[in-house]
């Protein structure tokens, strides 16, 4: 490799209080390569990043910018020397159109008049660019696009600045099939025309598919470096440090499993059709499918946020018929919902307070927030010790944790009731991999305790290694199930709904 | 890439985008029910062009007020202070002045000195202290009241005959307020519109972090919006002074123009929040506030009764939006 990297970063380090989050970190990008970023949460990816962009100073080491060492005083410096990044949120400007977002903060004007048509014409040609022309309008407003197409004027915004380096961070999280698809495309494109893509990601399936190079980085070091794209396994171990094979719990074994304790006949409504299922005591039930197959419109019926307009639920035996989550959560149902953040935390209180939530809705109006019916302060404590919640006190905001521990104080929050139930959607969305681990044992432990566990999830391995039974849903309705360990090709089939043709 | 092929735009697409056109809906609405009242009640009298101008008259200073708030409010702020700074205002014209046509320029250069201080001071105190803009400006508020209330409590000064042309002239035929007003408004339209200032305002109150992530001097765009607003309250001042012929101590509490001044601008359909809105849809909420004024009085309903159905209004004209637009308004 003779050509100076358009980008290096040499020996970074960066400490914070009581923290080394990077110590000496390395890695160059050639023009026209993909290199992929890959690691854990907490790895020090969004620190490394952040240097790059000039967010935070390093302590240690230097960032070259074509071989020449540089120093990014602010994110504006950084854009400047051509490296722009596309956040996981976007800053993108929802009530303003694709051309004033791309030309937020550095519009044309003419004689001291913003020059609209001149923006508009240089707005469409960086669409073009990339073959987005035909499908955005530089005059839609932002909040009438879908993701995919934000996230495509995101990279319109960092193509009209040209950007020489371009640093997406999981840009793949918030779409579906076909836009990821769409979006592996354009990054093919951008390599053509030269631009040195720094993608992070922890999905090892895009790794594979896009990546020149690869680094991994662990606990703020660099664990590995691939000159050429290795095998996945190999980028998991050095990214986790152990194998996968304990990476799920075990299934459950026939005398694990008890009775139904719930059951569907026929349910329907606006969104479902013919549903009918059981759930039995002591099972993991996985629902597959893609997006709009009916699997939280399922979930949202069984908990009274949507209700069933037809057919029988019966939960425990008896005839259920909620209208209300509160009807569902008295009965013995629990629900963690997909958005955590937006759904199922008040970020801005305590730990505690968060496993608290639904048991002091349920406890007495006038009683003791110390205490109610279900459970007390030391036995909230005790429940979130069980489940090793790594947080600074208890009395910390929840929004200082990661995403596995504040998926567990949800977790807490409904043990604390006694659910016969418990509905996770996405439980492992934005979690890294060791705390994915953490969720599966989890989910196990609480189906062994004698719960029936729904888990709802797009991440199709994930299904396919945690759930002892998987029904796959499409079009409102269940198509097809599954045991134990069913193949992702047969699951897929059964999503789509190409197995006919296919036949 | 020549400029020739990549010039092929194509045309902006007429999209009809129900929220940016609500407030003229209701300002027809509003009309409507005026006509109709006063058709109904056979008071045709006051459907003539004369009325008209005098139903606008009677808005002027709510309106000049509005005009500043739009700006604090479209950078995620407000101001409170402005009903305050009004009756400072008028008081210090009107006492510089004296009665003396001398006096006129030093005293509106004071006003609007004063009222530029404030301004700088709200927006330094909401971006350097990182104070609630609400809280900020409602210690202003309280500041400037009591300081004012120290020295007056009753009419004060006098305004001379040459500076009542503002609120009593005609120029061309119209009544110089209403010219006066309409000027300020395009003034505002040109300013968020057509140039880069206009655009910041609107990028730092949409989102403040990707406003300062793309080279934006946030703070500067919120100090400049609050300048401006507490300018506009000084110009409010100003032509109260001078429709008052005296300064007053009272007005702006009186006038109610820190909240009348805010809720104008949600009927309007600029959100609270920030990042959405504009002028025009302010002189419509202003229109639709006297004309609901109008209504009332051409029907007769009792005064207490009409400040009820006033707050009513307001309510319901919010709930319009966000029922319409499934939006997040106010």
């Amino acid at each position: 490799m003779t050509e100076t990297p358009v980008i290096e970063m040499k020996g970074i380090g960066k400490r914070f209080p009581g923290v080394v989050a990077l110590h000496d970190v390395g890695f160059a990008c050639q023009r026209g390569e993909v290199h992929a970023l890959v690691g854990e949460n907490g790895a020090g990816k969004s620190t490394l990043i952040k240097i790059l962009s000039g967010v935070y100073q390093p302590d240690d080491g230097d960032v070259l910018v074509e071989g020449k060492p540089v120093r990014f005083r602010h994110p504006v410096d950084a854009l400047a020397a051509g490296i722009s990044v596309i956040y996981q949120e976007f800053s993108l400007l929802p009530e303003r159109t694709v051309t004033q977002n791309i030309f937020l903060g550095r519009e044309i004007t003419r004689n001291w008049m913003l020059d609209d048509a001149a923006m508009r014409v240089e707005t469409q040609r960086v669409l073009d660019m990339f073959g987005a022309g035909s499908r955005i309008d530089p005059d839609a407003l932002v909040s009438e696009l879908d993701v995919a197409s934000q996230q495509m004027v995101e990279i319109a915004k960092a193509l009209s600045l040209n950007a020489r380096v371009l640093v997406m961070d999981e840009p793949t999280a918030a779409l579906n099939e076909s836009e990821c698809r769409e979006l592996f495309e354009i990054v093919d494109k951008l390599r053509d025309h030269g631009t040195a893509v720094i993608y992070i990601t922890h999905r090892m399936r895009e790794v594979t598919r896009l990546a020149d190079r690869v680094t991994v980085l662990k606990d703020g070091e660099v664990a590995a470096r691939f000159a050429s794209v290795p095998e996945p396994s190999a980028i998991v171990h050095a990214m986790v440090g152990r194998d996968i094979a304990d990476f799920y719990a075990p299934f459950a074994t026939p005398d694990e499993i008890g009775a139904t304790v719930l059951s569907v006949q026929g349910g329907g409504n606006s969104a479902l059709r013919n549903i009918d299922f059981e759930l039995k005591a002591g099972e993991i039930l996985g629902f597959a499918g893609i997006q709009g197959a009916g699997r939280v419109a399922l979930a949202m019926a069984m908990f009274g946020a949507r209700p069933f307009d037809t057919g029988t639920m019966t939960l425990a035996g008896e005839t259920v018929h909620f209208t209300h989550p509160r009807q569902a959560i008295r009965a013995g149902i629990g629900l963690l919902p997909g958005d955590r953040k937006g759904e199922g935390l008040t970020l801005m209180q305590s730990v505690r307070d968060n496993g608290m939530l639904t048991p002091r809705a349920f406890g007495s109006l006038v009683g003791s927030h110390k205490k109610n019916g279900f459970i007390d302060l030391a036995g909230m404590d005790a429940l979130l010790d069980r489940m090793e919640v790594k947080a600074a006190s208890y009395e910390q905001d929840i929004k200082f944790l990661s995403g596995g521990n504040q998926q567990k104080a949800i977790v807490a929050r409904w043990l604390a009731l006694k659910p016969k139930v418990l509905i996770f959607i996405e439980p492992t969305r934005g979690i890294d991999v060791n705390a994915k681990a953490g969720i599966y044992h989890l989910m196990r432990d609480l189906a062994r305790a004698g719960a029936g566990i729904i888990m709802i999830s797009s991440d199709l391995p994930e299904v396919i290694g945690a759930a002892d039974r998987i029904l796959v849903m499409r079009e409102g309705t269940i198509v097809a199930a599954h045991t134990a360990g069913a193949s992702e090709t047969a699951i897929m089939l059964d999503a789509t709904g190409e197995q006919e043709v296919a036949a | 890439m020549s400029d020739a092929t990549v010039g092929q735009v194509k045309p902006a697409p007429v999209r009809f985008r129900f929220d940016r056109w609500a407030p003229a809906l209701l300002l027809l609405a509003a009309v409507t029910i005026y006509v109709v009242a006063c058709l109904a009640t056979g008071q045709t009298q006051y459907l003539n062009w004369n009325n008209l101008l005098a139903v606008l008259g009677r808005s002027i200073a709510l309106g000049i007020t509005a005009i500043g708030q739009t700006f604090v409010i479209l950078v995620a702020s407000i101001d409170l202070s402005v009903a305050s700074l009004i009756s400072a205002v008028t008081v210090v014209a009107s006492v510089i002045m004296n009665g003396n046509p001398a006096m006129i320029v030093p005293a509106i250069g004071a006003a609007l000195v004063m009222g530029g201080l404030v301004g700088l001071i709200n927006g330094l105190i909401v971006t350097r202290l990182d104070v609630n803009p609400l809280i900020a400006t409602l210690g202003m508020s309280l500041v400037i009241q009591g300081c004012l209330s120290a020295f007056v409590s009753n009419f004060a000064g006098a305004v001379p005959p040459e500076f009542q042309f503002f609120a009593y002239g005609n120029l061309l035929g119209f009544p110089f307020a209403i010219l006066f007003f309409f000027a300020l408004a395009l003034l505002a339209f040109f300013a968020l519109r057509f140039t880069r200032f206009g655009s910041n305002v609107y990028a730092v109150g949409g989102n403040q972090d990707a406003a300062r992530f793309a080279g934006i001097s946030t703070e500067k765009v919120i100090i400049a919006a609050h300048v401006i607003c507490s300018l506009c309250a000084t110009v409010a001042g100003l032509y109260l002074a001078s429709r008052l012929r005296s300064g007053a101590p009272w007005i702006g509490a009186n006038g109610v123009y820190d909240l009348e001044s805010i809720a104008v601008v949600v009927i309007g359909g600029t959100v609270l929040a920030g990042g959405r809105g504009g002028i025009w849809g302010t002189v419509a909420g202003v229109m639709i506030f006297s004309l609901i004024d109008s209504i009332f009085n051409v029907l007769g309903v009792d005064a207490f009764v009409k400040q009820v159905l006033r707050g009513i209004i307001i309510v319901a004209a919010v709930a319009f939006y966000a029922v319409r637009t499934k939006r997040i308004v106010a």
